[in-house]
């Protein structure tokens, strides 16, 4: 077998995206989250730092968070991919969003997607969070807006939706 | 200041996935001096962005199976390209080294420990970095691989200075080895950060292994972020040799030992007096921890 040799050309990425597989061009320098954004047409996520330290990219990447900015489009062949657009069920959203509006999780709604996918990783891993655990888990998602509370509150009110309690 | 730079897209550079250790060492044969590897990116992607970094070549090596091995043999063997994330979440890591277990929820914060590589953080080696650290405190090795062969260095050899380890431009980290914990052993990783899952302002990672009726046997303490690598307190450690873990005065002396020669920069997060005086609490902590309760 002889070894790939490393190359700056454009190259198609194919990917499932929401549960549709879909493909684009990219060069090798794309992110991840421009190739959603401007070739695949999802501007659900959103862009801020444009590098890792603000969580507004947060995708998710077969099943795990992940920041989209910080990631080539290149490396997603194959891969599964997460964001914002895949939540709601048509009209319905997702009770984690459903939470975000009736807790007032959110006010210019910048940081929300990538909020939003954190807290479905969250809280697949842990059903029942407190405070503190939720406070470290999304310490890397900055919030401009909200100080946090609501976003803590909308965080136990999915919880309790997802349980089944609310 | 980075927010400030008007560019944050990744420059153009030639890339290709390398599907073997093999492979991935050709290239960087090859292309050596202008090439660099592509691990989790989660330090090398945000320095493209940033364009403080520019290969000309990236050579990604996520693809290489035989990297992402975790293997319990005596030893505990990471392999370079196990995820944090994998890590934190595996029974052999947690068993075999429960300090590197217990420092990793400091790292960043969880959607860059899915990406971040164990020995992607070794190799950047940030003399801040949770990891570095507890593998210093650890005396774990390093397994090299290059066109000339294999080499295996200790800790102390392996972090040179800041950003700089061992490796030459044409090697690459293969694993990491962890000498099995005795069953005396108690540890505790302790740090102090402006908010979680930012670089620690000072950290501290603690091994004690405790006689019959708590004697200090052999204690083993590393400090983050006090020097250009890994801080190893050897004066504290032997000052705690044959002391009990919880004689306040013994663990007062040794904690003013254990900063000795350290020369910490001075920063916007704290001046180097200020991390020195942290690095002393977090050590007193972190051997209270343990008096009180075995971990932290
Ligand atoms: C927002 C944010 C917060 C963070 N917070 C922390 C923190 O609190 N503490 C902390 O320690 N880290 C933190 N990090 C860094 C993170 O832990 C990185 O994952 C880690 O430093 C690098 O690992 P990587 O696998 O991502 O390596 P990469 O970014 O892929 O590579 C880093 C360097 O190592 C080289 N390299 C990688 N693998 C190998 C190998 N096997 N052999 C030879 N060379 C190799 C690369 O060529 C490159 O030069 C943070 C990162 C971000 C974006
Ligand atoms: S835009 Fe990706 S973390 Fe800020
Ligand atoms: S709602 Fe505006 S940044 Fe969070």
């Amino acid at each position: 077998m002889s070894a790939a040799q490393p190359s700056d050309a454009k190259r198609l990425v194919t990917l499932t995206v929401n549960g549709l597989e879909r493909s684009g061009v990219a060069e090798p320098r794309t992110l991840l989250v421009d190739f959603l954004r401007h070739e695949l047409g999802l501007t659900g996520t959103h862009v801020g730092c444009e590098h890792g330290v603000c969580g507004a990219c947060t995708v998710r990447m077969d099943g795990e968070p992940i920041r989209a900015c910080i990631v080539l489009a290149v490396q997603a062949q194959g891969a599964s991919i997460e964001t914002i657009e895949g939540l709601a069920d048509g009209e319905a959203l997702h009770p984690i969003q459903q939470a975000f509006r009736e807790a007032h999780g959110l006010q210019c709604g910048f940081c929300t997607p990538g909020m939003v996918l954190a807290v479905q990783s969250l809280l697949e891993e842990n059903a029942d969070p407190s405070e503190q655990e939720i406070r470290e888990y999304l310490s890397g998602n900055v919030c401009r807006c909200t100080g946090y509370v609501g976003i803590v509150a909308a965080v136990q009110r999915a919880a309790r939706k997802l349980a089944g309690a609310e | 200041m980075w927010c400030m730079l008007e560019r944050v897209k990744p420059p153009r550079f030639r890339y290709c996935e390398a599907r073997s250790v093999d492979e991935a060492l050709a290239l960087l044969a090859e292309h050596g001096d202008d090439a660099k590897l592509l691990a989790g990116g989660q330090s090398l992607i945000p320095m493209l962005n940033l364009r403080v970094a520019r290969p000309a070549v990236l050579i990604d090596v996520n693809r290489i199976a035989e990297l992402q091995t975790v293997e319990t043999n005596g030893a505990l063997r990471i392999g370079a390209l196990v995820r944090q994330r994998r890590a934190e979440r595996s029974e052999p890591v947690r068993a075999g080294a429960p300090l590197l277990g217990q420092a990793l929820r400091f790292v960043g914060h969880p959607a860059i420990r899915t990406r971040g590589t164990i020995g992607g953080s070794a190799a950047h080696a940030d003399p801040a970095a949770e990891i570095p650290c507890v593998l210093s405190a650890l005396d774990a090795e390093f397994e090299l691989r290059g066109g000339a062969g294999a080499r295996v260095v200790g800790a102390s050899e392996f972090f040179v200075t800041t950003l700089t380890t061992a490796l030459a431009p044409t090697e690459l980290l293969a694993a990491i080895r962890i000498p099995a914990p005795s069953a005396r052993a108690r540890s505790a990783f302790l740090e102090i950060a402006r908010r979680h899952g930012d670089f620690a302002i000072a950290a501290v990672a603690v091994s004690v292994e405790l006689a019959e009726g708590g004697a200090i046997e052999r204690a083993r303490i590393c400090f983050a972020n006090l020097a250009d690598v890994p801080y190893r307190a050897h004066a504290a450690e032997k000052a705690l040799r044959g002391a009990r873990i919880d004689d306040e005065r013994a663990v007062r002396e040794a904690a003013e030992a254990a900063v000795g020669d350290a020369s910490p920069a001075s920063d916007l997060h704290a001046s180097a007096r200020d991390r020195l005086d942290l690095a002393k609490v977090l050590l007193r902590r972190a051997l209270g921890a343990i008096a009180a309760g075995g971990s932290a």
